[in-house]
Order: structure tokens, then sequence, then C-alpha cells
């Protein structure tokens, strides 16, 4: 079953005609994604890398049935690339493009207030259920279907815990990178949510990052409703305060934000806490036994 | 992105915010034609350095002649100038700013920024002005007052005057502190800002309401479309290695260890950090080389961590997805060589092309040591800049 992407959905990248664009829809045909069109404004009727071009989403999804999109789209546009595929009405917006101006994506969230679209990202790796859908920029060989769930603020730091996974034999059944910025679409409740009512997903790895407060609120619903076990790494232990660690969102401020203050969230809401990011997989098998 | 207070008044006075007269001022002999020019018989002399907590530090000084003002300025320019947000190695002094005295009746707290739970701007407010406001959150939560801006319509005067209120201004006071909040909204909308802060925004004897220190942080990613705010960077508020280091866009902070750190991934690199110190070593840097590295881009990031003379040692850790392993080894066995690399240098390599990452490295006939997993590399290197320290 998985969560949010499946064999069945159907994709519309925009920004395809972009270097950016073209690669990634490249691999994700390679790994089976049902990618269905593309859009670039202005160069609607042509196709590109065997699929149809549109010149906008509505015409897009009214054209190919598409109910989800990933963007490519340069930062100064990519804000309204996402307010573009919400107003198609698409089920799932994913967002790569890092670099989009915070003040856009208040805007954003404001657009989709009442609206249907969920939108995972911007500043991403996408989302991947292994074998069946991969929308993103993740590498693909590296998964494999399974119970795992895996969600994490952070690309590379995904990877890695998927590549622990599949090293011991544990598949996953859908992993989601929800961004390193501090405005987003979908934070680790929402994913959490969809995890917990997820039949195929039997624990979790959560991966967060120093600042803000997003890993703090996730342990209490955590506490609160989630039935599945947990195991977490918070990276950021050794930032120092006042320095933003490559993410917009990386920053201590004010006393709030620690990697310690998050890990005691998480271990007193009954997760089980992985010290060194080597450790996530063998932490999660050990607290499955 | 920072800015200087003089620069941050600039910014406010455009937009409406009432700001004290001055100037900013190098020299004894500029000081005294900008206080000449301001008049009265009391001035303010203030460092300028991108950290709060300047007053504490000896940055901010009174003077009651222009006598007193050049001897003031030529005691702040020049001065080492530490504060708790500079760090124990404090900030030179370049500039100091000339400005008005006024006779300040009650001192407030108010800041504009970018709310994660409201996914909305936020003004926040407090009494409490002139004080360190994280310590007011921690002590006295109740004094903070905030109101979450819908971006449809702004922040409404409705909204600025309950504010006002609430951090108790009193009669004509208040419909002037809501025309410097607006003032203050517009700054923060129309200059792309992460966070704005007036702290004290005072009320003088007078009845004035008055910016009276402003510090404002802009949205690194809407610098692109600011292009009056990039004029005010002072690079020489910035480390040289991260400015460097920012022009071939590469994250790049300096910390204080001897482990120079080379990863793709934010998230990874601080993990990694993390993973050094776990095992024992302390990490020299954080350093992210991105999604889409190439061969120069890794020779760059080698070049900047071994400008750090603590660097005894340097840990690789690349997880390929869209960067292609063989492509990372292609470029450190080229920095090692360029670069005539002689401190212990371990290699993590996963992922895409992993392989042939990894014969790359094995055939290059250099002195480099492979790490299978995150642990094992941590363990390398540290035991080899200990083994290098005896």
């Amino acid at each position: 079953m998985a969560i949010l992407i499946n064999k069945d959905t159907k994709v519309i990248c925009q920004g395809i005609t972009g270097s950016v664009g073209t690669f990634h829809t490249d691999q994700a045909i390679q790994y089976g994604t049902k990618m269905v069109g593309g859009v670039t404004p202005g160069k609607g009727g042509q196709t590109h890398l065997n699929l149809p071009i549109f010149n906008t989403m509505g015409e897009a999804v009214e054209k190919t049935g598409a109910n989800a999109s990933v963007v490519y789209v340069p930062p100064p546009f990519a804000a309204d690339a996402i307010m573009e595929a919400v107003d198609a009405d698409l089920d799932l917006v994913i967002c790569i493009t890092e670099g989009i101006p915070v003040m856009d994506m208040i805007k954003v969230r404001k657009f989709m207030a009442g609206k249907k679209t969920r939108l995972i990202g911007p500043n991403c790796p996408g989302v991947i259920t292994p074998g069946e859908c991969k929308i993103g920029i993740m590498p693909g060989h590296i998964h494999k279907p399974g119970k795992i769930g895996v969600l994490s603020r952070s690309g590379t730091l995904t990877y890695e815990a998927v590549g622990q996974l599949s090293a011991i034999g544990m598949g996953q059944s859908t992993c989601v990178g929800i961004g390193g910025d501090p405005i987003n679409g979908t934070n680790f409740i929402d994913v959490l949510e969809l995890y917990n009512a997820d039949p195929d997903t039997e624990a979790v790895i959560m991966i967060g990052e120093i600042g803000g407060t997003a890993e703090e609120e996730a342990a209490e619903y955590i506490k609160r409703e989630f039935k599945k076990p947990v195991t977490c790494f918070i990276a950021g232990a050794t930032a120092p305060p006042g320095k933003r660690m490559g993410h917009a969102g990386a920053i201590i401020s004010g006393g709030q934000g620690t990697a310690e203050a998050k890990f005691e969230a998480l271990q007193s809401a009954g997760c089980s806490i992985a010290r060194s990011p080597a450790d996530l997989a063998s932490t999660l098998k050990n607290s499955l036994n | 992105m920072n800015i200087h207070e003089y620069q941050a008044k600039e910014v406010l006075k455009s937009y409406g915010v009432n700001t004290l007269q001055g100037g900013v001022a190098v020299t004894p002999d500029e000081a005294a034609t900008v206080a000449n020019k301001i008049g009265g018989s009391i001035w303010v002399v203030k460092a300028q350095i991108h950290a709060g907590g300047r007053g504490k530090g000896g940055g901010v000084k009174i003077a009651k002649s222009i006598d007193e003002v050049k001897t003031l300025t030529s005691e702040i320019v020049g001065m080492n100038l530490i504060t708790h947000q500079t760090g124990p190695e404090g900030k030179i002094v370049n500039k100091v700013l000339i400005e008005a005295g006024c006779d300040i009746a009650k001192e407030y707290y108010v800041a504009l920024l970018v709310d994660r739970a409201t996914d909305s701007v936020v003004l926040m407010a407090s009494s409490e002005g002139g004080m360190d406001i994280e310590e007011v959150a921690d002590k006295t939560p109740e004094l903070i007052h905030k109101v979450a801006i819908d971006p449809a319509v702004g922040l409404m005067p409705f909204q600025a005057r309950d504010i006002a209120f609430k951090i108790g201004m009193t009669g004509k006071v208040v419909n002037k502190a809501v025309k410097n909040l607006m003032g203050l909204y517009q700054s923060f909308i129309k200059s792309d800002c992460a966070m704005a802060e007036i702290n004290p925004l005072v009320e003088t004897k007078a009845g004035e309401v008055i910016a009276l220190d402003a510090k404002f942080n802009f949205d690194s990613n809407a610098l692109y479309r600011q292009k009056n705010i990039v004029e005010y960077r002072d690079l020489t508020e910035e480390d040289p290695s991260e400015v460097e280091a920012s022009k071939f866009d590469l994250a790049f902070i300096k910390l204080d260890g001897n482990i120079g750190c080379l990863v793709n991934g934010a998230g990874l690199a601080m993990a990694t950090m993390d993973i050094i110190k776990l095992h024992g070593g302390n990490p020299a840097n954080f350093l992210d080389v991105g999604g889409g590295a190439n061969k120069e881009k890794v020779k760059e990031a080698f070049k900047i961590i071994l400008k750090d003379q603590n660097v005894k040692g340097i840990l690789v850790n690349i997880f390929g997805g869209i960067m292609k392993c063989d492509v990372i080894a292609e470029g450190v066995i080229a920095a090692c060589k360029e670069l005539s690399l002689t401190a212990p240098l371990v290699v993590r390599l996963a992922g895409t092309n992993v392989e042939l990452g990894k014969k790359l490295l094995a055939e290059s006939g250099l002195n480099i040591i492979p790490a299978g997993d995150l642990t094992e590399a941590a363990e390398k290197i540290v035991n080899a800049v200990k083994e290098g320290a005896n």
C-alpha cells in the first residue's frame, strides 16, 4: 500500500526541459515511475524524453489525468509553479527546488489553505516507494521494497539510513524527505499520521536536525497517538549556536532547537535513539527484537 | 546576511520609522563633523559590528562635548570588542555611529520574524525593552506578545495598536508606535528580511517614539532580488574562509577542531561532525559541497579546509545520489596532487558508482585511507590525527 505514491501515481514534471528536470525525469522513467508529461511554458506541443510537453498545469492535468507533480523550476519561479500545480487540483506536489525565498513560501502556504493538494518540500530529495514509484533526486538503486518508513529533513542523511537498512535486508515502505527549509508543505506529524494508518509500514526511522521545534512537536504526537516503533537521530549535536548549518532551517537560536532538547523529547516519547548516524538501522532492528 | 545598525536605520527611515539624527564615522575628525551637524550638547558614540551586546562590551559611550566625541571615536575605532555574541575572540571595530542623545522615558522591544508554527511573519513585542529578549522569554514569557500577520493584507493598524496597548503604551504614543510598526513591517517585507529587531524602541520624555537600535537579518535565498541590500554587505564582518567558500557555492562554517570535513548534503555534513565528536575527535568545519559538485568544486573545498592551520586530518564523506562517486574520487585525487596533501585523509564513499570511485582511489598511488562505513571513517580519521600528534 505504502503512503503518498505508488505504482499508479501519474506524474507531471514542472521544469522538464531544464537540465535538472531532464536528468531526473529520465532517471524516474528508468525506475518505473509513471511519468505522463511535462510543463514548460512556451514549449507546449513539443515532446521531450518521449513525453508530451504542455504550456500550463491545467492543460497537462486535463490531457494526462496526472495526480502528482514534481517541481524542478529555478528558485525565482518555483513558488509560482507550486501554486499553479495546487490550482490544477493535484493530490500531491513535490518541490525539489532549493533556495526559494521564505516570503514566497509564506504566500504559497496562504494560497494552499483550504485546498486539497499536499505539498512536500521545498528543498527536499522527494518521495520514493521502492519498486513502484520514485519522485525526486534520490538514487533509486539503494532502496529495497519493505516495511520501514524513512522520514527526514535531510537528503543525503536519508540515503544513509536507507543504505544501512537495505544492507541488513530491511526494505522500506515509503521514504519521505520533507526538506530543510523553515516554511515547508508537510511536517513530520503529517507524514507520521500517514505511516500510522498504513498497514505496510511496521516501523519508522525519523531523522531530524537542529533548529525549530518540529521534532519536539512530533515527539508529542508520537507519545499521544503513534502506534509503531520509531527510531530517531538528530543531526547537529556539535553545531554551535547562531550558525546556520547549510539548511535555512538548521540554526540554534535563542536556546531553541538544540539536538539535546530534541533527543530528550523523542526519548521520553518512547522512541529508540541512535546517538550515532551510523547506528540508524541497527538501533531500529534492536528495537524490534 | 547581516547588516550594521546604521544601515538598518537607513532602511527603517526610508519606510517612515523614526530614528535619531546621526551619521557614521571612521576618524575622530569625521565624528566631530557629524556631531556638529547634529548639534545639541550630548551625543552617543556606537561601535558598528555585526553583534549584539555592544553596550556591555564597552562599545557604546556617551559624549558631552565635541572633544569627547573625538576621544571616544579614537578609542572605539580599532578596538577589539568582545560581547556575548562575538565569541571570546571578539571583533575589530571599523566604524562608529554618532547619534544625538535622547531623553528616554520607557524602553520597549519589537521584532518581526518568520514563524514556522504559523507559516507567517509574526510581530513580537514586549514591555521589557533594552533587555536580552531570550532572557525575558525564559523568565517572564507572559510579557512577550505576538501576532501573526496575514500575507495577503499585511500588518493591519488594529494589530499594531493592540500590541502597543499590550506592552503598556498609552495616549498619543500609541498611534506614533503604530506608525513605526507599520514602517518596520514594510522594511521587513520589501527587503526580504528573515528577522528585524528594534531593541529598544523608546518613548522619549517628550512623547516621541524612536528606534534606538536596529538589527536586521536577511533571507539569503532572496538576495538575488535585493540589490540595494546586497550593497550593504560588509565582508570584513564575515569569516574570510566562509566568504571564499560562498564564491564557489560551498556551504562552509569554520569550527575550532582539527579534523577537516568534506561532505555532500547539510544533514549528512552535520551528522559527520557529530560522529567525529562521538569518537573523540573535533571537527574543524562544516562543509557541504552540495548536490552538483564537480572536480573543481572538490578541489576548492580542499583548499578552503587546508587554509585552516589547525587542520591535522581530513575526512571526506560522500553518499552519492546525483553526485557520482567516481567524479568525487577524481576531484579528491586532483586536489591531493595539486595541493601536495600531507595530512592524513580518510575517504568514505557510498551510493552511485561507488565501486568505480573506490577503484580510482586505490589505484591513485596516493596515501588515501579508505573507509567502508561512517563508524569506520570516524574511527580512522580520529586515530590518524591522534597518531600524528604523538
